[in-house]
């Protein structure tokens, strides 16, 4: 056999279990699907409002992490400032917070005796019990995800073109925006699917956070954990959904995450080339 | 080679299972006891409103009888079912409803019929103060009234609708949670202005909720059944500590937390 690889073969035995353990729990799942009523359970309207809630506040999410995760990332990542280490720790926080953790600690700030929903809830915004408690809890476990990913690509990538740009008298916004983010954009786009799947699994704090009302704040784990109660066929096809959702997601991240460094060296090129054109 | 890699997972799968399976059994005691002596181990399967008296009352047993052992497992009714019925290690099952007793009755599960040792019914909470001013049931309809209650699929949301139909009232909670403490939890950080929980969550709750009682909630009385199961190792024991919490020593201890009389 011509394939020789330097991995020991013990290691690759304890590999397989590790595979195996991940693996086995799914299969054993998908095994207990009712495949004869699949569809009918999937498609009942408390399921299908699920699902759509889940989509549109994990996009929601997904947004709202791009829009605030980027210049996050970019600080963290360019400039340098007092106590940079211990915002970039926080900042990362999310990612090992017990969910539960992650609602209380919305409540307290967005709730209506929060930091600032006490003063949301004197103009007449409720947030709590809302779509839009949804979104936040979401938007507040995801964007480590983007941000992480994000600041490790433009770490990576260097400040040489931006410098570049510079000296030939690019403002910036221009440098930002025609060198710096075509740069980091595979990093973007694989940190983006990350964080949308991960708002789409979110569960302990908008449990915590935003309740659960059909078609408002149930999203597709908080429909799945209530019909475990009544329907567990029910609750065994949604988490297959959900599953496949996740893998198709995740799927698409590697793809992106794959072509990173071949996409970065052609953006290079092409930056570069910008950059001269300026 | 591969050959020899497939061999090679095999054995160590062979070897973690076989650890998995060896921590499964725990020796019989069958040393044959003394007419009046209990002697053993017993797990209990009790539903999550029970966390605070069965926890009482489990360690009043094993001081009346020193050569006995009670664990105490608490989750949701269904999530008790559910692992009993796939084979946990359980010698005693507390419902917290009739429905999901049922469940393992029918599985011929059950040693002997349950025992009805408890009730409990609904009550409001409100936050401490009652800023929304609730009075009664038809005031939890109000149009600015935030209420949570349980969701329908849940025993307190099945209570709830029940109360709801006999009652004409119409709700329209701005949640339907899964589980009655999240009701709780959210009337305790105030930011709904009543919830549906039991009259035992509140007395629980001490000062963090107010209670309202309400005739209504005579429509929906939910009784907690008890059981002895068929597979325990110490069968005695488990008859016992059923015998023990559906008697005056469990009375007492249930009734100060709010559980009526079956």
């Amino acid at each position: 056999m011509p394939t020789r690889t330097s991995v020991p073969r013990w290691v690759v035995a304890v590999a397989a279990i590790g595979a195996l353990f991940v693996l086995l729990p799914l299969a054993a799942m998908v095994l207990r699907v009712n495949w004869a009523e699949f569809v009918p359970l999937v498609t009942s309207e408390a399921s299908v409002d699920a699902l759509w809630l889940s989509l549109r506040t994990s996009l929601a999410a997904t947004a709202l992490c791009i829009v605030l995760g980027v210049p996050l990332a970019l600080v963290l990542a360019r400039a340098t400032f007092p106590g940079q280490r211990l915002v970039r720790s926080l900042v990362l926080l999310p990612l090992v917070l017990p969910p539960v953790v992650g609602g209380i600690a919305l409540l307290y700030t967005f709730g209506r005796r929060g930091l600032i929903g006490e003063h949301l809830d004197a103009l007449g915004i409720t947030i709590a019990f809302s779509t839009t408690a949804v979104v936040l809890a979401q938007t507040f476990v995801a964007l480590p995800f983007l941000v992480l990913s994000l600041e490790g690509a433009l770490r990576t990538v260097g400040t040489r073109y931006e410098e570049v740009g510079a000296t030939l008298g690019a403002a910036p916004s221009t440098v930002l925006r025609r060198i710096t983010l075509p740069l980091v954009l595979p990093a973007l786009v694989s940190g983006a699917v990350l964080s949308f799947a991960r708002a789409l699994g979110e569960f302990g704090a908008t449990l915590t956070f935003a309740g659960s009302l059909q078609g408002t704040t149930r999203t597709l784990p908080l429909e799945i954990y209530l019909q475990r109660e009544t329907s567990p066929d029910t609750a065994v096809a949604l988490s297959l959904v959900l599953v496949v959702v996740a893998v198709v997601v995740v799927g698409i991240a590697y793809q992106a995450g794959s072509t990173d460094f071949l996409r970065s060296s052609f953006g290079s090129r092409s930056a570069s080339r910008r950059a001269d054109d300026a | 080679m591969e050959k020899l890699s497939a061999l090679a997972i095999g054995a160590v799968l062979a070897v973690a299972l076989a650890g998995c399976a060896g921590t499964a059994d725990t020796p019989a005691e069958s040393t044959p006891a003394a007419a009046d002596a209990l002697r053993g181990s017993i797990t209990v399967f009790a539903a999550a409103s029970l966390t605070a008296t069965f926890t009482e009352l489990a360690s009043q047993f094993e001081a009346a009888h020193p050569d006995t052992t009670v664990e105490l497992n608490f989750a949701g009714s269904s999530d008790l079912v559910t692992q009993i019925t796939e084979g946990a290690p359980a010698d005693v099952f507390a419902s917290a409803d009739t429905k999901n007793m049922g469940k393992v009755t029918d599985a011929d599960l059950a040693e002997g019929d349950p025992v009805d040792f408890a009730t409990n019914v609904l009550e409001i909470a409100v936050p401490p103060g009652n800023p929304a001013g609730i009075d009664n049931f038809a005031d939890l309809a109000g149009p600015d009234v935030k209420l949570v209650v349980c969701a329908p699929a849940v025993p307190c949301g099945a209570a709830t609708v029940a109360v709801e139909t006999a009652s004409g009232v119409d709700l329209a909670p701005v949640s339907e949670e899964s589980a009655v403490t999240d009701v709780l939890g959210k009337v305790t950080s105030g930011e709904a202005d009543a919830g549906l929980v039991y009259v035992t969550d509140v007395i629980g709750a001490g000062d963090a909720v107010e209670g309202i009682e309400f005739d209504e909630s005579a429509e929906a009385v939910n009784t907690y059944p008890i059981v002895a199961l068929g597979d325990s190792e110490a069968p005695d024991v488990a008859q016992a500590f059923v015998d023990f919490v559906a008697g005056d020593e469990g009375r007492s201890v249930l009734e100060a937390a709010g559980f009526g009389a079956p």
